[in-house]
């Protein structure tokens, strides 16, 4: 919980990893790039006093995530979203066991969602429905540009990914998150392209779609399908820190998120530990649009809830405390 | 120093644009070296991420090379792109004339036309709201924009910009042509105008966020490249 000026916010934190990139953990030059790749990002995007070194960078353990997290960074509950890239890293990015095994120990403040890929056919089927068991999964991560092994990513409307959300559908994997990246298979396409979200969001509608970064960098294409399916969802991971070093573009990320999908289908991340949330959440809550730009209207403390909490709450079926709670009307107004 | 070879070099370089970015590879700092001797150039060229989209990474390796062929005294060039997960068959197919399919086999099934026409219509679209932003403060009303025609554009870098992205994409240059048309070049009726200068909003702050976060990036990876990145052309002040 995060209190300011009266208010007092529930705090879902919808996009977090527990990853190993050391290297001893590295199958390759890509391994290395990869955890370089998100070290720059959290370079380029952190106010100088939350940087981190570039070897706790790598690997932080357990410990230190409930640290940043819990005792540091206001949030009440935070789900796993990992990315295997298991042609990257031996034992993969995110650290299912590790993860899992810290979800165990604080089953009220974590959820362990989990990956799959459908380029593994029918044994990754398989594999889907035990893991579903084991974690008791509500939601998956997916990550379309994903390597696999001559293969440099997928696409949701593959033949294969269907059999995969038909199956997420029965065991009641109702949360799908998808997080877009530099390659696709063919690689002459658009790989950030949102279109086949749009398919099937059409063709599953008993299942939430995440998108991760809120489409960035397809804002638009996102928006659009966003506003005509309405279980289509735009995550804020990547979008957050821009509130620190570009808060003018922060506004209008946020003002045309508004605009096109209302309050009520925005989640806050601070895909830690890509950044960590104290301070995004302090920097969100006290961030107003410009008064400049008068095309946008202005935020509201129940906007502010919704998207800190409350919106990612509902989607987990996550208890909130009724004094952190928005009037019954308020919540899912929108839906 | 800068030698009259760098210039024009440099020069035919700026006419090569990042896709997604709408800007010129020159402005944002992508290029790194070039050099010139006995008829044969080398470019080099760097990206913000290693792991930057390979079919805008292609796009431009062989736009400058392209570019640069194309120069009276030229006989031989190189363009290297480099610290880039593909880089060694982007180099490899734009020097022998492979296209893209032929440098990715397997991976890819077409050329790259289709991609490059999207991302010049979505610049067009960021141009044209630009264009309208000023007629607006110029005391145009929204629905009356489709009564606008190029002439009534003021001679400003948002009305250059947006005759450009017109040739791009092969739309209409001459002076009473509507301001306000689709990608197919129609006429956007006044009653479907706020909707879509509305999305052409979206689609700017899409790409000029991009442009900005590309631009920052470059200089995290590269901590010398803010001296080489010039102001974005379309919105100068926000660039730094």
């Amino acid at each position: 919980m995060y209190s300011k000026d009266g208010e007092n916010y529930f705090i879902v934190d919808a996009h977090i990893a527990l990853w190993d990139a050391r290297a001893e953990n590295c199958r390759n030059i890509h391994g290395k790039q990869f955890i370089d790749c998100f070290y720059d990002y959290h370079r380029n995007l952190s106010p100088e006093s939350e940087l981190w070194p570039y070897d706790d960078y790598t690997y932080y353990g357990g410990e230190r995530l409930m640290k940043d997290l819990f005792e540091d960074g206001y949030v009440d509950h935070a789900i796993f979203q990992p990315a295997h890239l298991g042609d990257f890293y031996h034992t993969g990015f995110g650290q299912t066991e590790e993860a899992w095994a810290l979800t165990q120990r604080h089953p009220d403040k974590l959820t362990y969602n989990h990956n799959f890929d459908p380029r593994n056919e029918q044994a990754g089927l398989d594999r889907l429905r035990a893991d579903a068991e084991r974690f008791g999964l509500k939601g998956v991560k997916l990550y379309t540009a994903e390597w696999h092994g001559s293969s440099r990513g997928y696409k949701l409307t593959d033949p294969w990914t269907y059999r995969y959300l038909e199956a997420c559908q029965e065991l009641g994997i109702t949360n799908v998150h998808i997080h877009k990246g530099p390659t696709i298979r063919p690689l002459d396409r658009d790989s950030f392209d949102v279109a086949d979200v749009d398919a099937v969001a059409t063709d599953f509608t008993d299942l939430n779609f995440v998108v991760e970064h809120v489409g960035l960098p397809r804002l638009e294409d996102f928006c659009w399908i966003a506003t005509q399916e309405p279980n289509v969802h735009g995550g804020l991971a990547v979008a957050m820190p821009f509130i620190h070093t570009r808060p003018k573009y922060f506004a209008q990320i946020l003002g045309e998120l508004l605009y096109w999908i209302g309050e009520d289908r925005i989640q806050f991340s601070s895909d830690y530990a890509l950044w960590t949330p104290k301070w995004l959440i302090e920097k969100f809550v006290d961030f107003q649009i410009p008064e400049d730009m008068t095309e946008y209207a202005p935020l509201t403390t129940s906007v502010k809830k919704k998207i800190l909490g409350l919106n990612a709450a509902r989607m987990y079926d996550l208890k909130v405390p009724a004094e952190l709670a928005l009037p019954e009307t308020a919540v899912g107004a929108g839906r | 120093m800068t030698t009259a070879v760098e210039s024009v070099l440099t020069a035919a370089l700026s006419t090569v644009r990042d896709p997604e970015l709408d800007e010129s590879i020159v402005d944002l700092g992508f290029v790194t070296a070039t050099s010139f001797a006995a008829g044969r150039v080398e470019v080099r060229l760097r990206l913000p991420t290693y792991f930057c989209a390979p079919n805008f990474a292609y796009l431009m390796v062989a736009d400058a090379y392209d570019a640069v062929f194309a120069l009276e005294g030229v006989d031989e060039v190189s363009v290297v792109l480099e610290d880039h997960f593909a880089a060694a068959e982007i180099n490899a197919g734009v020097a022998s004339g492979s296209g893209f399919v032929g440098s990715f086999p397997g991976e890819a099934g077409a050329e790259l036309n289709d991609l490059r026409v999207t991302f010049q219509r979505k610049a067009h679209t960021a141009c044209l709201e630009r264009a309208c932003g000023r007629l607006l403060k110029d005391g145009w009303t929204i629905e009356g924009l489709s009564d606008a025609r190029l002439s009534d554009l003021p001679d400003t870098p948002e009305r250059t910009s947006l005759l450009n992205r017109r040739a791009d994409i092969g739309l209409p240059l001459d002076d009473d042509a509507p301001v306000f048309v689709g990608d197919d070049g129609r006429p956007v009726a006044a009653e479907d105008i706020p909707m879509r200068l509305r999305f052409a909003r979206t689609v700017r702050v899409s790409v000029d966020g991009n442009a900005h976060f590309c631009r920052g990036l470059l200089t995290t990876r590269y901590p010398h490249a803010a001296a080489d990145q010039r102001p974005r052309e379309h919105e100068p002040e926000a660039s730094r």
